[in-house]
């Protein structure tokens, strides 16, 4: 076990006999990571830091929900409750759930999928990584300093009369959007630029298509962000009226310019983990993947049809009944791709071997999950039901089944299934099994409950409630402290894995996508060779190989790319 | 929805008596004419949910029993598309949110769409009071309506954001300040249900409640009537006192001694001040009645000028209910 130890702490003792290079031994100490070009340390450091926004994240739930165990106060005063929601939510949103897939699988495995050394633009990448941390210190500061209690959306004129943190905490979200411009436009190039020979538009992983789309988005819909910021400066510093009422301005156009960069900033958080889904149920079902145009143009579908849904938000603002009316049909139509995509996934696993790991569990639980989340979106699309329901827990259930049941659960799939590539070692089976069955239970208990207690009538952001609704918060309660200990679970065997978990073969689930080609963990320059690709889900392509423990190409030839001047 | 769903709600339920709120297993109880409407489509979209999810979770469990891995067993072949079969399941969804979207939509116009004859109340959120001001000119912290009559609230705010919400009514209304803001319901049985604020707007966001008293035919007349005359049927202390509450003045100000956004008002009377400006100042009836109409003219040491102003809002008999008040021993403002 020693040797393993050197491999992943890089602290300079000599490699053991038959250690090879690889991205994680090449170059040592915390200077040849903070400044790597590499996108796979890139990928390891936003995991990292990505990870730790989401534990961060998920003690503020905590705090919430145990707040919110008894009607009144429990263990903080009101205004506490306040500021812990807004920083669960911007925590949540702003820094884990809008980069997270992205700028963790995605740099990871992207270069890898397309057989590159690396993404086309590696500086830009590392820019990306630093405009994160700034963004991120920027917003979580101006959160704390300026006890930011307005919740995630800003919404003003109370955002604007309760101190200046907004234009800071605005600020933050700007330069995290900045990185998630550079992120995004960074992939758009090497997609564009970087596909080995052999993949054809409709011959990328379908995980690239979904991480194409988001790339569109990100790109798109962030520099709204960025004038948002420039209006609210101007008002705060030159006295123009813009979003303020008392000086003429009108607090519902800020919902629109929120709105207008949030929603697209939803399938920022869906597309990728759509993407890994398509993955993940192909090679677990053994099977090619079913529809796969329809999926790929569902995504970029989706990507385009997101920017036309942001009123759905606004139902009960006072809008004109036309807008409602307008908004209402457009957002329906986002509802169809996801319904495609969730029929080919479905029609993926017909005739299958299917083979019940922790990817594909998780990937079962997002099945479950996300048909819960995305019907539940069939009552708040619709006007009438939706004037009802809005702003109740209903909608916090809702948004919480397509986040977490669909994003969360996908991501944890992601990293499931990649684990072994980027680290080079297996994790506990048992234990994963244990931590994603405490997951789908806790989620539920959690969110379930929310659905009905909203539908009741019970409102979001209520620090106090009616004696009524006790019982279904207490359910609620529950269910977030066994989810809790099944996170805490993963937590204890994924580090358990790193040191002293299996050594993990190039190919542990027998995928066809070139990422499995090479050494896991994949050496510095990622391949030995140059590549070329065929048909991503041509799974028949490998067969398993006992001596060890891992699939291998039945004709090793057909990825290697034919020597330059040979033709 | 798992076992332990199931069961997390059904101890919901028992811990809680049947029905908490005499609604159904979903929905509050349906007290206005748009109410049963808003119920019939929830359910339909819930019927076609609970039969897609169903149709997906028994494919995916049937699939992954069906299909299991068993050693040494490669995939059976099967086509890795069949486009009649995907432009069927894109056109299926397709027309039942078509259908969705129109049902929503047409519920969605009645609820849009006030009758002529509505009896109009004006309403207004502060933060966190609601106040519902009647055609005489009467303003309650409750909102009083006839029975198996059209209403239309006329809404402003005097801050931020707020949103009204009467789940029984089924209808919710943002409330915005610099504009008017218009909701319309007819009650169908008299009662008293919660009224809530929907829109996130401070710290006590959760307790900015009302109630909605639905009077039985012909009391909601005698109600407005007596309570009208407040003035004239209570003591000048009581109806300061009432007044305090009504008006939001609570919100800010305690009766126990304790600071809130504004400074206490127990023994305000006659206490000396130090003022923001260095200055010091004796509270009588004149600091009291400038306080209200012009409540930055003179800010408290130690507090923001936040304390919106009542000219205009308040009537002179009613500010001097609001001083005698004030005046009176601490016994007199303790008591609820
Ligand atoms: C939004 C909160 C708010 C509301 C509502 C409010 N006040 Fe105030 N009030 C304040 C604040 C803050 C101060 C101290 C700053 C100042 O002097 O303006 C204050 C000051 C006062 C003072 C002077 C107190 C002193 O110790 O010198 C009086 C009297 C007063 N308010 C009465 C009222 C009455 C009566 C009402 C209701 C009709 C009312 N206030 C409603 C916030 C409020
Ligand atoms: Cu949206
Ligand atoms: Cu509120």
């Amino acid at each position: 076990m020693t040797d393993a130890t050197t491999v992943l702490t890089g602290d300079g003792q000599p490699a053991g006999p038959g250690q090879r290079d690889s991205y994680l031994n090449h170059g040592k100490g915390v200077l040849s990571w903070l400044f790597t070009l590499d996108h796979k340390r890139i990928g390891i450091m936003y995991l990292a830091v990505i990870l730790a926004s989401f534990f961060l994240g998920g003690v503020f739930a905590m705090f919430i929900r145990t707040e919110l165990l008894t009607p009144g106060q429990t263990i903080m005063t009101a205004d506490t409750y306040n500021k812990m929601f807004t920083l669960h939510g911007a925590v949540m949103i702003f820094l884990f759930i809008i980069p997270g897939i992205p700028a963790t699988l995605g740099n990871f495995v992207l270069p890898l999928m397309l057989g590159a050394k690396d993404v086309a633009l590696p500086r830009l990448n590392l820019a990306s990584f630093w405009l994160w941390l700034i963004g991120a210190s920027v917003a979580v500061a101006s959160i704390i300093i300026g006890a930011v209690d307005t919740g995630w959306t800003f919404y003003t004129p109370y955002s604007t009369t309760t101190g200046t943190a907004v234009v800071a905490m605005t600020l933050g979200a700007f330069i995290l959007g900045f990185s998630s411009i550079f992120t995004g436009l960074n992939f758009i190039v090497t997609i564009h630029k970087m596909r080995p020979e052999g993949m054809t538009w409709f011959r990328m992983p379908l995980f690239l298509w979904g991480i194409y789309s988001t790339a569109i988005i990100q790109v798109l819909a962030t520099p709204v962000l960025g004038i948002t910021l420039l209006l609210l400066i101007a008002e705060r510093t030159l006295g123009v009226g813009i979003f303020d009422p008392a000086l003429g301005g009108d607090p519902v156009l800020y919902q629109h310019f929120f709105w207008f960069y949030s929603h697209p900033a939803v399938y920022i958080m869906i597309l990728p983990a759509m993407a890994i889904m398509s993955e993940v149920i192909s090679v677990f079902s053994g099977k090619h993947i079913f529809g796969y145009r329809f999926i790929a143009w569902s995504s970029i579908a989706i990507a385009l049809l997101s920017f036309l849904v942001w009123g759905h938000h606004m139902f009960t603002s006072g809008q004109s009944s036309l807008t409602n009316m307008i908004f209402s049909a457009l957002t329906f139509s986002v509802a169809i791709p996801s319904a495609v995509k969730v029929f080919n996934w479905l029609a993926t696993m017909y005739k299958g071997s299917i083979r019940l790991a922790a990817p594909m569990l998780y990937a079962l639980s997002f099945l479950f999950l996300f048909a819960i989340g995305g019907l539940t979106g069939l009552f708040l699309g619709s006007l009438s039901t939706d004037i009802h329901l809005h702003d109740t827990y209903f909608v916090v259930a809702h948004f919480h089944y397509v986040m977490f049941g669909g994003t969360v659960i996908a991501f944890l799939a992601g990293i499931h299934y990649w684990w072994p590539k980027i680290f080079g070692r297996m994790y506990s089976e048992r234990w994963a099994q244990v931590s994603a069955l405490l997951i789908f239970v806790g989620f539920n208990l959690t969110f379930f409950t929310q659905f009905v207690m909203g539908s009741h009538g019970m409102p979001r952001r209520y620090y106090n409630y009616l004696e009524r609704f006790t019982a279904y918060h207490q359910a609620s309660t529950v269910g977030s402290f066994i989810l809790m200990i099944g996170f805490l679970i993963m937590a204890g065997y994924l580090l358990h894995s790193l040191v002293r978990g299996e050594r993990a073969p190039a190919n542990p689930w027998g995928g066809a996508t070139l990422e499995w080609e090479t050494a896991s963990p994949p050496p510095y320059f990622n391949f030995e060779h140059e590549m070329q690709a065929g048909d991503p889900y041509d799974l028949d392509a490998l067969s398993w190989d006992p001596s060890i423990k891992g699939y291998v190409r039945r004709d090793p030839s057909s990825v290697l790319a034919a020597p330059r001047g040979a033709d | 929805m798992t076992a332990l769903n199931f069961v997390g709600l059904l101890l919901a339920r028992i811990a809680m008596g049947p029905d908490p709120d005499d609604g159904s297993f979903w929905m509050p109880p349906q007290v206005s004419t748009v109410a049963r409407s808003v119920d019939w489509l929830f359910n339909f979209i819930l019927a076609i949910s609970v039969f897609f999810f169903i149709l997906i979770v028994v494919v995916m469990v049937v699939f992954v029993i069906k299909y299991r891995r068993r050693e040494g067993q490669q995939a059976q072949s099967s086509p890795s598309h069949n486009t009649a079969l995907e432009i069927t399941w894109t056109v299926i969804p397709v027309i039942i949110v078509i259908v969705i979207f129109f049902f929503g939509f047409k519920g969605y116009l009645d609820m849009a769409t006030p009758p002529a004859n509505a009896y109009e109340i004006l309403v207004e959120g502060q933060k966190w009071k609601w106040s519902f001001n009647y055609p005489n000119g009467y303003v309650d912290e409750n909102l009083h309506v006839p029975v198996d009559r059209p209403v239309r609230l006329v809404m402003s705010s005097a801050d931020v954001i707020h949103s009204l919400y009467v789940p029984a009514f089924r209808i919710k209304q943002d409330v915005v300040p610099g504009r008017y803001t218009k909701v319309w319901f007819e009650a169908t049985e008299p009662g008293e249900y919660d009224l809530f604020c929907a829109e996130y707007c401070g710290t006590s966001h959760s307790d900015m409640l009302a109630h909605v008293i639905v009077h039985p035919p012909g009391e909601f007349e005698i109600w407005l009537e007596k309570a009208s005359n407040f003035l004239e049927t209570m003591t000048p202390v009581d109806a300061g006192r009432k007044l305090f509450q009504v008006r939001g003045c609570q919100q800010c100000h305690s009766m126990d001694g304790s600071a809130k956004t504004g400074p206490t008002m127990l023994g305000v009377f006659g206490r000396t001040e130090n003022m923001a400006d260095g200055g010091t100042i004796t509270v009588d009836e004149n600091y009291i009645r400038e306080s209200i109409l012009e409540p930055n003219a003179r800010v408290v040491a130690g507090f923001e000028p936040v304390m919106p102003t009542y000219q205009g809002r308040l009537k002179d008999a009613e500010i001097m209910a609001i001083i005698e008040y004030l005046k009176a021993p601490a016994g007199a403002s303790q008591e609820e």
